[in-house]
């Protein structure tokens, strides 16, 4: 019997308490399956007797609907229904869900599965066709008559907002809200501010429209079940929770008739976090007929008819005094909401309204305005940090800006302008209070490693007239703003739902142990981390602990994944389930060894009597007296099971600066990444294997957009970039590899330490790489390049800033 | 990413595929490797009724050395083209080329006949043979004929081949030890090129041909005979374009593809110009 009486000691790159189970870097549980096909995706799911749902979907961005024929389609093999949006009107009892009046004035057109009178997208759904197969349901789809009346598309927001065009007649016009942050320290400070700065920016960015492009397609299985009229819809989403509440109230069935589960997920990035017309239409159409009914997404239609992320327009201005120190932030921003609101589309700018100050010290003289508006393009929604990345691009490209105006380095001016260690907690300029941070130990840390001082002097003799390659170096420093979210802050933003997370933790009779958790991964690896939490806790092996998730039965209570909150909300839930278990399994401990419940120790997965170890009880046996309940203490409970809801006190604020080196050829406007340092801090690390791979994958969206990916639509609106080909994802060897660093400053509000890590790569990416490549070229008289990055796009900036006769 | 419905046979040779195809006329469509047919056909730009596969067809998968030229079969997947020891000895630059097409999983499927058969002027070894004057072998009901690279192609998607015809083999000069340079510009290295470059020089001879810049490969004859008249790489290049008729695209507009055109043939002849040095 050991005593650990000695301080623990800390390991460097987890946080972690050296010998405990979280901070090691174990395999992820959840691979095996996954990389031999053996996981089972929705589409994989054999159901036998299903129907196959096809879309007829919109050719026109904007059209009336005049007529349509679906005798062809009805006569046709395999076909059991077609049915247009009149056939179906009595089947809705609401609109589809938006779950976010950020205004009290908010436009919301009423937004059905299939549209009646008018497709204001290319891909808006305006019939369907159920079969008994998927290619007869899509040839029979293809037959389907529509006879349109196009109309003009709306594919500028800033167009848009004049109105020539006006998409939904019964609004009256594009602009669907205005929602505003104005702090102050006393009225007027940011006039005030602007006109005393001894420097100031203005600048413009555009935040082109991205594809989410999961790896998996959607995919829906409606199945009713025997009795009663229950059903069991099965979906690739990554918010089982809220879609099962959200179909209750959508199709009027009582909640508790429907169950949601979310099989093998592969990815979401946010454009799962959604309630969408074919997981309607799927429970509908099954109700209706009796059978189950399925429906699976091609990537062409995936890209049509899965929400789209990202599409601002950003106007921001910067304030400074002499020393280039940050006295006022004024924000004007327009959102792309595309057709219609989706989920949580209104309120994705707004995730970001407070973070363009970055990790800077402002006092209180911040003006944010954003004006969400209606286009002719596929809705817009959560986009892996949603409104976050948007923020950071802004304040860190702005900085950029800055430090050219005021001179200095722009790695000098963000020393100048960081909130210090010691300010923390720092209450901001929102009133929000930034719990933990240390933004220039991970800046320098990051600059050392990119060998921030050397690229600098090599660029003195690189970048020298007519050279045909010139070096860049870009930094960004950011906060992730995750772990959502505190309930009351929800309510204050106007968000119809909660942030906490539930979790169960039961003991079995043979000391392994159960864990039922409200967040529902799809690629994240809960399982092997959640696994890993209670490990620590309960002193059992990872081995011996199943985690059960996105099943509505097995799991009634959660609020799923997405926003980075998984692990600070969901994951402290289960370590706060697990401190209930052992409360419990102390009392009955205690009775047994006929002690003091404050004298017994519990360490290793035993309990012993403080001064002498040698009495002790395992965790092992006591779970099993807590099942036979032969020899509880009186009136307590049999079993050791304990379940906590856990609303968040705040959120959770990861940070860290990423520095990225780039080479731009000037003749192909080619850009090539030499190095990518990311120093991330996400507080304690569970599983820094994992933490590696969520900042590989989210530095890689990011960059992804800065150099390759973007929406195209022609002025018609006609999207052209609908599969792989066009659309342009990088593979492995188009991107760099990255040299990851951490600091580890722990959060102050939970228990574990942890802050989340989903989203922060993708944040602190886009603006590294973009700042980099207009450094490259600001020699030339570059100061801004419209993203992506691509080598036409570098070219044809080169090429004005040459006719203008920029060059210097 | 269902294609339409269509009947599949299979060929067990080149004659019975002619057989097949002559039976079924234009609404056939021969399946080799499948890496330029089948996307089509699953996003049902193509909706042939039958497909004639030939994968199968063993004895058109080789590369001989013929003396003077190399003999490449049709079915010839690329990545045997790019690892063959015959090529890379006689004709280094289409083994080199053909390295770059696709991605590994393509390589392993597509072969070079698939690939010059769909004439699709974005892809490289079309415009890769053409550069190397190589010349095709077509079989139809009536016997072979051997087509010129420079007189195959007749635009987007449409060559001399006609509905019942096998293009068979490829027969491509030997290079004699020639320099060479091959260009390919692509924003992600799976891609199509938005511009393509392959050429050689020995002495006074060249042949550079340009990949995506028209309807179909396009030799640049203006640049092989000023540099047969002398002019300098730079001089050379600058007449890249006179053959072409880009097109815009996603990637690039018709003023970007043409600089990029330039640029791309000056590099590639340079390479072509240093002595002793492979790409």
């Amino acid at each position: 019997m050991t005593v650990t009486e000695q301080a623990p000691s800390t390991d460097p790159v987890s946080g972690a308490t050296v010998g405990r189970v979280i901070g090691q870097r174990l395999l992820r549980r959840e691979d095996p399956a996954l990389l031999t096909g053996e996981a089972k995706f929705t589409n994989d799911l054999a159901i036998p007797g299903a129907l196959r749902l096809a879309l007829v979907r919109s050719p026109y961005a904007h059209a009336r609907i005049l007529s349509i024929d679906t005798s062809a389609a009805v006569a046709m093999p395999g076909v059991v229904a077609v049915y247009t949006a009149t056939d179906l009107a009595s089947l809705w009892a609401a609109p589809m869900p938006c779950a976010w009046a950020v205004t009290a004035d908010m436009k919301n057109p009423a937004h059905y599965p299939l549209t009646s009178t008018k497709a204001c997208y290319v891909g808006d759904g305006v019939a369907c066709v159920l079969a008994t197969s998927e290619a007869a349901a899509r040839d029979a789809a293809e037959a389907v008559q529509v006879e349109y009346e196009p109309l003009d598309a709306v594919v500028d927001p800033e167009a848009a907002l004049r109105d020539e065009v006006v998409i939904h007649d019964e609004l009256g016009t594009n602009k669907s809200y205005t929602w505003d942050l104005k702090v102050e320290g006393h009225p007027g400070q940011v006039d005030e501010a602007f006109a005393a700065a001894a420097y100031t920016v203005s600048e413009r960015y555009v935040q082109q429209r991205l594809l989410p492009m999961a790896m998996e397609p959607r995919a829906v299985a409606a199945v009713p079940q025997p009795f009663g009229g229950d059903i069991t819809l099965y979906s690739s989403t990554q918010v089982p929770h809220i879609l099962k509440v959200m179909t209750a109230i959508t199709l009027g069935i009582p909640e508790q008739q429907v169950r949601v589960i979310a099989p093998a997920v592969g990815g979401g990035f946010g454009s799962k976090l959604d309630v969408y017309a074919e997981e309607l239409l799927c429970v509908a159409l099954s109700r209706k007929h009796g059978v189950p009914v399925r429906w699976n997404e091609e990537r062409t239609e995936n890209a049509h008819a899965t929400v789209h992320g990202r599409a601002q327009v950003q106007h921001i201005e910067l304030a400074a005094d002499a020393s280039g120190k940050l006295t006022a932030v004024r924000v004007r921003l327009i959102g792309d909401m595309g057709a219609y609101l989706q989920l949580v589309t209104p309120g994705i700018p707004i995730l970001g309204a407070f973070l363009y100050a970055g990790v800077y010290d402002l006092p209180q003289a911040y003006d944010f305005s954003c004006t969400g508006v209606f286009t002719t393009m596929t809705p817009t929604d959560a986009y892996r940090g949603a409104g976050r990345p948007e923020a950071t691009y802004a304040i860190e490209r702005s900085m950029d800006a800055m430090a050219a105006k005021v001179g200095v380095d722009p790695m000098e001016l963000r020393r100048r302008n960081y909130i210090g260690k010691e300010q923390y907690p720092y209450t901001a300029f929102s009133g929000l209070t930034y719990d933990s941070g240390d933004h220039l130990a991970a800046a320098e840390m990051a600059a050392e490693m990119a060998d921030y001082p050397g690229v600098r002097a090599r660029q003195v003799t690189q970048n020298v007239a007519g050279a045909p390659k010139r070096l860049g170096i870009g930094v960004s420093s950011y906060f992730e703003m995750c772990g959502l979210a505190p309930s009351r802050v929800l309510a204050s933003l106007n968000y119809s739902a909660g942030g906490w997370e539930s979790a169960t933790v039961r003991v079995l009779p043979t000391n392994k142990i159960q864990v039922v958790t409200g967040t529902s991964p799809h690629g994240q690896g809960h399982e092997t981390s959640w696994s890993m939490i209670v490990a620590d806790k309960m002193g059992v092996s990872p081995e011996d602990v199943v985690v059960l998730h996105s099943d509505t039965a097995i799991a009634p209570l959660g609020l799923d994944t997405y926003g980075s909150r998984s692990l600070p909300v969901g994951g402290v839930a289960i370590a706060m389930a697990c401190d209930k278990v052992i409360d419990k399994a102390r009392k009955i401990a205690a009775h047994q060894m006929e002690c003091a419940e404050e004298d017994l120790d519990f360490a290793d997965g035993s309990f012993s009597v403080k001064g002498t170890p040698e009495r002790a009880m395992p965790f092992a046996a006591i779970a099993f007296e807590a099942f036979t309940a032969h020899n509880l203490p009186d009136g307590l409970e049999p079993n050791l099971e304990a379940q906590v809801t856990y609303d968040p006190p705040n959120f959770s604020w990861p940070f860290g600066t990423h520095i990225c080196v780039v080479e731009v050829d000037t003749e192909t406007g080619q850009v090539e990444v030499l190095k990518y340092v990311a120093v991330d801090d996400c507080g304690v690390q569970v599983n820094p294997l994992i933490v590696e791979g969520q900042v590989h994958g989210g530095v890689i969206q990011g960059l992804s957009q800065a150099l390759f990916e973007e929406a195209v639509y022609d002025t018609d609106g006609n999207l052209k970039t609908t599969t792989l080909a066009e659309y342009l994802v990088p593979a492995a060897c188009d991107v760099p590899s990255l040299t990851l660093g951490h600091t580890v400053t722990p959060s102050p509000t939970n228990q574990l330490g942890v802050k989340g890590v989903g989203e922060a790569g993708t944040i602190g990416a886009t603006p590294a790489v973009m700042n980099a490549v207009v450094d490259a070229l600001s020699g030339l008289g570059v100061t801004n390049v419209q993203m992506p990055a691509s080598p036409h796009n570098v070219w044809r900036t080169l090429q004005s800033v040459s006719a203008e006769g920029g060059s210097r | 990413m269902i294609p339409a419905a269509f009947e599949y046979v299979r060929a067990g040779s080149a004659a019975e595929a002619v057989g097949l195809v002559g039976e079924f006329g234009e609404d056939a469509k021969l399946l080799a490797g499948g890496h330029s047919l089948l996307p089509l056909m699953k996003l049902r730009l193509a909706s042939p009724s039958v497909l004639v596969d030939i994968g199968r067809v063993r004895d058109l998968s080789y590369v001989r050395d013929e003396g003077d030229h190399v003999a490449v079969g049709a079915l010839t997947r690329h990545m045997d083209v790019q690892l063959s020891g015959v090529l890379l000895e006689h004709v280094p630059l289409l083994a080199y080329a053909a390295g770059f097409v696709g991605d590994p999983q393509v390589r392993h499927r597509g072969t070079i006949g698939g690939s010059i058969a769909h004439a699709d002027p974005a892809s490289d070894l079309p415009a890769v043979t053409l550069a190397l004057g190589a010349s095709y072998v077509l079989q139809g009901p009536l016997g072979v004929r051997v087509v010129p690279a420079a007189e195959f192609f007749k635009g987007f998607l449409t060559s001399v081949l006609e509905p019942d015809e096998v293009l068979v083999e490829v027969r491509v000069p030997k290079m004699g030890g020639a320099g060479w340079g091959f260009e390919k510009f692509t924003r992600r290295a799976q891609d199509w090129a938005m511009v393509g470059v392959a050429a050689w020089c020995r002495g006074s001879e060249s042949g550079v041909a340009l990949v995506n810049m028209g309807s179909t490969p396009v030799l640049a004859s203006s640049v092989m005979v000023a540099l047969g008249d002398g002019a300098g790489v730079v001089d050379a290049a600058e007449l890249a374009v006179a053959e072409a008729d880009p097109q815009a695209d996603l990637n690039a507009s018709v003023e970007y593809r043409t600089h990029l055109a330039k640029v791309l043939v000056r590099r590639a002849l340079q390479t072509a110009q240093t002595p002793h040095t492979k790409p």
